[in-house]
């Protein structure tokens, strides 16, 4: 079976690789690609762990066949941070708890670093929509919507 | 994996390309769950990157939707604002962003949510053969080959329409069940209602029982309470992990009756 070239731009640089017939974009990124940031969970859409930005909208990379992205843009957890420098919404996740096994916290920051892209000031409501695609079995959520209210610089009440 | 990938360019290479070896991709939320799990029943995917696909565009009286378009864009469509509570219902952020009208279609128990609301509306499905009413296709929706666009009409009334989908975690979740109702009023009387309901049988089904019951009425807590009598006619749930059988039979009528009385208060 042949493989198919796909290049992309991820995290700002332009990347290529070679994928095989059937190859969902996870998998492409993880191990063609090396960028170890977006985790495999269930590998059915269910979890979110798996969540990137294409084209700056949140989708399943489990359920994206690679070689469908190329020419897009692909952003991941992996480029979130600048240099050293994190991103508000890593900071606000590690000063409030919002991670305990760790596991969801990449899809988490894609989920939310999209609402944030497009609606800078969210309410609770549309934070706690905005990551009903992800599970976390650890937090019970209410740390992960504190802290990206937090990142937005708005009050985080109770 | 053994997959060959084919993309067309036009719709109607991609149409001809089907097969019973071949699935269609669209937003891939149903297709690449079965190529992750190993799926051997098909060994081609059809991609078509025809533009008409994904374009939605008015058409007098209704709304031609690409079958492509993905239910994101159905949400942010000003021109469907009546079906953006339906799509916004339909999994979470990330499966509203890549699944598709057209993959709804064909998406098997318990989904199929926008496909309620298209059967209550009376959408029309377009594929290599034509247009057909969405009963109709759904009847023999393996069969239809490739389907290029549905055809909503638009309602004259947006009060006319009523959505309620039942899960059990909120805001994301599969449906207990969910019900569309398209109650059109001539003078005070209902008019060609049709009542739709989800994950109460193998694809989206209507109640013909309670269509009968409020044919030709005005919409009030008698005329609901007659059709709520008879809500399980036409329909035939199914037991699942979501819930049971006894248990979709019991609360159907609940469910259509608070409905129906949202409508009949708004
Ligand atoms: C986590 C999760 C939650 C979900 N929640 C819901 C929910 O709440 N409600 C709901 O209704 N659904 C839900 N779904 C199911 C699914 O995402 C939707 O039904 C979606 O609309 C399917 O569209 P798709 O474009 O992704 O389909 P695809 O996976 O691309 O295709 C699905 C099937 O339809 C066929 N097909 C697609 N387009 C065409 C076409 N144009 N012509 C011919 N055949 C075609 C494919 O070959 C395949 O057999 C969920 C899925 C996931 C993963």
């Amino acid at each position: 079976m042949g493989k198919t070239p796909v290049t992309l731009t991820l995290n700002k640089a332009e990347r290529a690789g070679f994928t095989d017939p059937g190859e969902n974009l996870l998998n492409f990124l993880r191990r063609g690609l090396g960028d170890l940031s977006p985790k495999y969970g269930c590998g059915q859409g269910t979890c979110g762990a798996c969540t990137v930005l294409i084209d700056g909208e949140p989708q399943l990379s489990c359920l994206v066949l690679a070689e469908t992205v190329s020419g897009k843009t692909v952003n991941t957890t992996g480029g979130l941070a600048d240099g050293a420098q994190l991103h508000a919404l890593q900071t606000a996740f590690m000063d409030g708890f919002a991670a305990q096994c760790g596991y969801c916290t990449p899809g988490m920051l894609m989920a939310a670093k999209a609402l944030l892209d497009r609606n800078p000031r969210p309410s609770r409501d549309e934070i706690a929509e905005a990551i009903s695609g992800n599970l976390c079995r650890c937090t019970g959520y209410a740390p992960i919507i504190d802290a990206i209210l937090a990142a937005t610089g708005q009050q985080v009440q109770g | 994996m053994a997959f060959t990938i084919e993309t067309y360019a036009t719709t109607a290479e991609a149409a001809r390309a089907m097969g019973a070896d071949a699935r269609f991709l669209a937003g891939g939320t149903l297709v690449m769950r079965d190529v992750n799990a190993g799926d051997q029943s098909f060994t081609r995917i059809i991609r078509s990157t025809d533009p008409a696909l994904t374009a939605i565009r008015g058409t007098g009286d209704g709304i031609s939707v690409g079958a492509c378009v993905t239910l994101h864009q159905i949400v942010a469509n000003p021109d469907l604002a009546f079906l953006a509570p339906v799509a916004r219902q339909v999994g979470g952020p990330q499966v509203r962003n890549m699944g598709t009208v057209g993959g709804n279609l064909f998406a098997p128990h318990p989904y199929g949510d926008f496909t309620v609301a298209l059967l209550a509306i009376g959408a029309k499905v377009t594929t290599a053969q034509g247009q057909k009413p969405v009963d109709d296709f759904l009847r023999d929706r393996d069969r239809s080959g490739l389907v290029t666009e549905i055809l909503i009409p638009r309602p004259r009334d947006p009060g006319s329409f009523g959505w309620h989908k039942v899960s059990r975690t909120k805001p994301k979740g599969a449906s207990v069940m969910s019900i569309a109702a398209y109650l059109p009023r001539e003078g005070g009387r209902i008019r060609n209602v049709r009542i739709a309901f989800g994950a109460m049988g193998g694809h989206p089904l209507r109640a013909t029982g309670a269509e009968r019951a409020l044919e030709g009425q005005s919409l009030d807590a008698s005329t609901i309470a007659r059709a709520a009598a008879v809500t399980l006619e036409g329909l035939s749930p199914p037991t699942d992990p979501l819930a049971s059988e006894w248990y979709r039979r019991e609360v159907a009528a609940v469910h259509l009756t608070r409905l129906l009385t949202r409508m009949e208060r708004s």
